[in-house]
């Protein structure tokens, strides 16, 4: 009880410390929402009904990627860089310090990355629905995919940030261990551009990789039916997206328990 | 009498180099202790046994009662830690900071209390990255305090102080005490450990050098005292002696009362203190060793 209470109030202080850091809130939550915005803007005269399917604008078309995106940014890399730096300038070594229950610490950050990711979602379909005009799915059953694939790309992303800030030795280092990958990612799949334009070797690398899962099960989620057999594998494949995701989920926690420290490197 | 700290036989290694080459120390409930020593002597690494954080290669640790190896949280719960430098709290305000930290203590002090007792009443509310470095010491003192300590742990707390704010914290160190809260202290400041302290530790190459109160370290309660005035002829006169009493008695009746400029003086702490370590700093010793040991 006392976990979950302590859990809680982390998530509370850990969302005023987000919200205070406008660096944050910039590149890993406001990011995703301006780029939609861009996009929809640079690209508004196109068409993107190339397949002759009705209501694919650009904000539409750039949508699920912005989305898949946004949850990389918001768990991903918001773990990996606050973990990170925490480890390094004494803030876990403070709290390890105290009666806090270990589990309450990261209960605080998965509050934290639930609430700035389902904020950001909801403000970037907000944005594509109300300025862009797009058409959001109506179908329950996408509103159940995009559950299960929202959920499992968050819970992933923060495991496997938690994880991740282990490989920086130092806050200055991290910045750029962090963002570099977090970005070559986004560029190989598919959230700028159309995942389909990539070369096969290409998309095969980054099928390695969660981010290419997200994106491809938030394109199942708002783009039209008829454009599933665009995919690389001619289908959303949901069975395989779930379980490459949930792989990386086990590996994740897997890594976190086996290489999580409350203290620098070389303090034991 | 009750023991809050007792240490036999304490040894850790950084490879081939023992950081704490066998430590005895016991320290009893409601004592105020200071532990001194130059950089990488040994005594970072032998505050971080006792608090938990490292593991150590051999001897007889007890703190509180328990193992600090093997102790969980309900041991946490009984102790205050202020680290040599906490960061990470610039985003928050002193008034979040502590009450967040209260409710993880099951017997935590109200947050205004002790916002007043580490004297930041006009601060509380200001983001901690905009304090002063003393404040933010202030800061976590007050965060190792919210939980009614039985013991608290002082890792160099006034480093960055000015004389004033030096004073007010000895102020609420010696309240503290007072109150009944055991205290280890560490500090490079020797005036410190005079004023606070029951008990001083000199630590050097892993070794404890002396272990007295103040007044008495390393005979310096008993050595001999430096007497000086100035004589008849304006000349400044210095003696050693065992027996200061009888050379001032002397020296008032060759004056016929008042002595011009007269001092008597024992070796300051310092005077030992230095002497003690003098053997273990040097060319081959500090600032090498201190990068040798992680922080």
């Amino acid at each position: 009880m006392k976990t979950v209470a302590v859990g809680w109030d982390r998530t509370v202080l850990e969302l005023k410390m987000y919200f205070r850091e406008k660096e944050a809130v910039f590149f890993s939550f406001a990011f995703p929402i301006i780029m939609l915005s861009m996009f929809s803007v640079i690209f508004g005269g196109e068409s993107f009904d190339a397949r002759g399917s009705s209501g694919v604008n650009a904000a539409r078309f750039f949508l699920p990627g912005m989305v898949a995106a946004g949850v990389v940014l918001t768990s991903f890399q918001t773990m990996a860089l606050s973990v990170a730096v925490e480890r390094d300038d004494g803030t876990l070594k403070r709290l390890r310090s105290t009666p806090m229950p270990p589990v309450s610490y990261f209960l605080g950050k998965v509050g934290l990355v639930v609430l700035t990711s389902l904020a950001q979602f909801l403000l970037l379909v907000a944005v594509a629905r109300f300025a862009f005009g797009v058409q959001l799915p109506t179908d329950p059953g996408r509103w159940a995919t995009f559950g299960w694939v929202f959920l499992l790309g968050v819970a992933s992303g923060t495991v496997l940030g938690v994880a991740y800030s282990s490989l920086a030795t130092s806050s200055r280092s991290v910045g750029a261990i962090v963002i570099a990958p977090a970005l070559i990612l986004q560029f190989i799949s598919g959230v700028y551009f159309a995942f389909t334009d990539l070369p096969e070797w290409l998309k095969q690398v980054a099928s390695l990789f969660p981010l290419k899962w997200i994106a491809q099960g938030m394109r199942s989620v708002f783009f039209p039916t008829a454009w599933e057999g665009a995919e690389m594998a001619g289908t959303w494949e949901h069975g395989r997206t779930a379980l490459v995701l949930g792989a990386w989920l086990v590996g994740g926690l897997v890594v976190c328990a086996r290489t999580f420290r409350w203290t620098k490197r070389g303090t034991t | 009498m009750d023991t809050a700290i007792h240490v036999s036989g304490l040894r850790k290694a950084y490879g081939a180099r023992a950081a704490v080459d066998g430590i005895d120390l016991d320290i009893v409930r409601g004592e105020v202790f200071a532990l001194l020593g130059p950089n990488g002597a040994g005594k970072t690494t032998t505050v971080e046994v006792l608090e938990g954080f490292r593991q150590r290669d051999a001897g007889d640790v007890s703190v509180l009662g328990e193992d600090p190896q093997t102790a969980g949280l309900d041991w946490r719960d009984r102790l205050g830690i202020v680290l040599q430098s906490s960061t990470g709290l610039d985003l928050i305000t002193p008034r979040e900071a502590l009450a967040s930290t209260a409710k993880v203590y099951s017997r935590a002090r109200d947050v205004d209390e002790v916002i007043a007792a580490v004297g930041l009443v006009d601060k509380a509310d200001d983001r901690i990255g905009k304090l002063s470095g003393g404040q933010r010491r202030r800061v976590d003192v007050g965060l190792g305090i919210i939980g009614s300590p039985d013991l608290l742990f002082l890792d160099e707390p006034t480093t960055g102080f000015d004389p004033q704010a030096r004073r007010d914290f000895w102020q609420l160190i010696r309240s503290l005490a007072g109150g009944g809260t055991t205290i280890l202290l560490t500090t490079h400041y020797l005036d410190e450990a005079e004023h606070l302290a029951d008990r001083v530790g000199v630590i050097a190459a892993g070794r404890m050098l002396a272990l007295d109160t103040p007044a008495n370290l390393g005979g310096r309660g008993s050595s001999q005292a430096t007497v000086t005035w100035e004589d008849d002829a304006g000349t400044r006169r210095t003696e050693r002696t065992s027996t200061p009493t009888q050379l001032v008695t002397e020296l008032a009746a060759r004056h016929n009362g008042e002595v011009p400029k007269l001092t008597v003086s024992r070796p300051s702490l310092e005077d030992v203190y230095l002497s003690l370590i003098a053997p273990h700093v040097g060319a081959s010793g500090d600032e090498r060793e201190a990068q040798a040991v992680p922080a």
